[in-house]
């Protein structure tokens, strides 16, 4: 199996600072960094090693300092800003803490929010996301309002939303850590079940140890640094080529 | 995403109806004074524009609006008959006698004397009784208003008699004309009459009402009469734009409806802007979570305008509803009569509703604009 051609991200000395002078805080000291495709990937380390950066970066929602980032072998900080909405609108999907639904949308219609943002008619975005909802067990809270559902549901819609779009790259950041373990531990057996797929990686930023024996790969990240890698048990498919299997901005 | 921009906006019920009730109260005001002010100047030229038989009016040369009267001498009548383009003119007489009515309750009027041959000037606008009538003896023509000011809670009758200046007169119409500046009682009568009223004075003719020739520009007939008599001659729209311009200058009502006019945009802006940005702040980490998704910033305005239009819109058409019952109903009261919701009105305060939205919408553009999508990923 070859790795780069696997390779949904590839982070080589990626570096990230803020301020300048004095201020400067270097968040990103190098990191070399892969996330392959059918993978589900957990970054995990301490609180303030920078994993929550690595992936504003790798999603493009930050410029890096240095080094490389490509996603699906694409540099993606060579892109025009537009070209990068538009890449991120298409190929990514997000999983967040506190889920960041809109209170005023449905669950359905909140799931529906990547369709309606690339265009898709209203009926259709939200028919769409309504089958993802039941896939995800979320059948009878379908109208419910944000505010009613419990956290779980909460994250089963921001699950919804992530995967509505069929994006490429999923990027989650402490799903679980809003959660109580069982509850946890259901939104990380959805992700895996729902999420991973031979075109698709998933990258799960998380300190919830619990919830380790999902993941395929883990990165451990200390200051900065990815400091140790684990693959675990690795799916082993036949994948594509990316210029065959994915294109580019549609 | 315009669903999703609609859905944000409504969903916050209380931000949602805040912002609707400001543009709405800023629209009812704006609409409501401007079209008051507007309503209350014109009331300063309404004697004039009752006046529908002259389209010229003469008076002396310093005379700058219709209250302020010096009397001409009677042969300045001739000499502007004498001007080549005037097909006739005739004498007006307006003065300011007390009328008192046999309870004795009395009140300043604005008598109006009208030329006795043609009783030109006359009011056409009858409640009860005929103009005509002016030729009896000792007779006039009242307005509604005056009526009911002088006989207060008693029935529109003719043949009421009331005093002025120790001459008895019998009301013998009552017209309807628009409203005066001052709230005194329009009446008209004979020039004749109306001179003894207010009391033998060596001259006594306040205005010449001229009517050009037909095919003669009013306004070049009344360059001619200034010319020629060195007297001062205005077309009834040119003098009742003099009486406009004088108290626009010389009162304090344009800085009253000003100062209220200016408020209510203040207040429309500082409030639907305050709320508009409380609404976008509020919501900044979803407009962030679509910003990370992939809507563009041009999306984002565009979603962040339509909000602000739909506020607009909805608080902009109950504000004129409002407008518009006020003025259904004040226009049916004596006091207020006269004064309507004026299209010009309602199309201005539509354009300063989108200013003020523009300018609500700024601030909070700025903040989801500048905002870093990454701020989704912090807890």
């Amino acid at each position: 199996m070859n790795t780069t051609r696997n390779a949904a991200v590839r982070a080589r000395e990626l570096r990230k600072h803020f301020g300048e002078g004095p201020m400067r805080i270097e968040v990103l000291r190098g990191v070399d960094f892969d996330a392959l495709l059918g993978q589900l990937t957990f970054l995990v380390g301490p609180s303030g090693c920078g994993k929550t950066t690595l992936i504003s970066v790798i999603a493009g929602l930050l410029d890096s300092s240095g080094g490389e980032v490509r996603l699906f072998d694409q540099n993606i900080e060579r892109f025009s800003a537009t070209e990068r909405i538009l890449f991120r609108r298409k190929n990514l999907g997000f999983v967040y803490q506190q889920y960041n639904l809109l209170p005023a949308l449905t669950a359905a219609e909140n799931a529906a929010v990547p369709l309606l943002a690339a265009g898709v008619r209203r009926r259709a975005a939200v028919d769409l996301a309504k089958s993802v909802l039941v896939n995800l067990g979320m059948g009878n809270r379908l109208d419910t309002l944000p505010s009613k559902l419990s956290g779980g549901q909460q994250q089963r819609v921001a699950l919804a939303r992530a995967l509505v779009h069929e994006p490429r790259l999923i990027l989650c950041d402490e799903p679980t850590a809003a959660l109580d373990h069982a509850t946890g531990e259901s939104v990380m057996e959805l992700l895996a079940e729902n999420a991973v797929h031979p075109y698709r990686a998933v990258i799960v930023v998380t300190h919830d140890t619990r919830v380790f024996h999902h993941a395929d790969a883990i990165a451990h990240m200390d200051d900065g640094r990815i400091v140790k890698t684990e693959s675990r048990h690795r799916n082993e498919i036949e994948m594509p080529e990316f210029e065959d299997a994915i294109p580019m901005l549609a | 995403m315009n669903f999703v921009a609609l859905k944000m906006l409504t969903g916050d019920r209380a931000k949602y109806l805040g912002l609707i009730f400001t543009v709405a109260f800023c629209t009812f005001l704006l609409e409501n004074q401007t079209s008051i002010f507007v309503g209350i100047l014109k009331r300063t030229g309404s004697q004039i524009t009752d006046v529908t038989d002259a389209e010229i009016w003469v008076m002396d040369p310093k005379t700058e609006y219709f209250e302020q009267t010096k009397a001409l001498k009677d042969t300045d009548l001739t000499r502007v008959r004498g001007v080549d383009g005037v097909q006739w003119a005739v004498k007006l007489f307006k003065g300011g006698p007390v009328a008192r009515t046999p309870n004795g309750k009395f009140a300043v009027t604005i008598c109006l004397g009208l030329d006795d041959a043609t009783l030109t000037g006359a009011p056409r606008n009858m409640l009860l009784g005929s103009w005509q009538r002016l030729r009896e003896p000792d007779s006039v023509v009242i307005d509604k208003a005056g009526y009911v000011l002088l006989f207060p809670g008693e029935p529109l009758e003719l043949g009421r008699t009331l005093e002025i200046n120790d001459h008895k007169v019998t009301i013998v119409a009552i017209s309807d004309p628009p409203a005066p500046f001052l709230s005194f009682p329009v009446m008209h009568t004979r020039y004749s009459e109306a001179v003894n009223f207010v009391g033998r004075e060596r001259t006594e003719l306040s205005y010449v009402l001229v009517k050009p020739q037909p095919g003669v520009n009013a306004e070049e007939l009344c360059k001619r009469i200034e010319a020629q008599t060195g007297l001062r001659a205005r077309t009834s729209e040119q003098f009742q734009w003099d009486c406009i311009g004088y108290y626009l200058k010389n009162t304090g009502i344009p800085v009253n409806f000003g100062i209220t006019i200016t408020i209510a945009v203040i207040v429309g802006v500082v409030v639907a802007g305050q709320t508009f940005y409380l609404f976008t702040v509020e919501n900044l980490k979803q407009f962030g979570a679509i910003k990370a998704i992939g809507v563009t910033n041009w999306r984002l305005i565009g979603m962040i305008l339509l909000q602000a239009f739909t506020v607009g819109l909805i608080g902009f058409s109950l504000g004129t509803g409002m407008a518009g019952q006020f003025f259904d109903f004040f226009s049916q009261k004596i006091p207020t009569r006269g004064l309507v919701l004026l299209w010009q009105s309602v199309a201005l305060t539509g354009v300063a509703i989108v200013f003020v939205m523009i300018f609500a919408s700024i601030l909070s553009l700025r903040r989801v604009l500048v905002l870093e999508p990454a701020v989704v990923f912090r807890g």
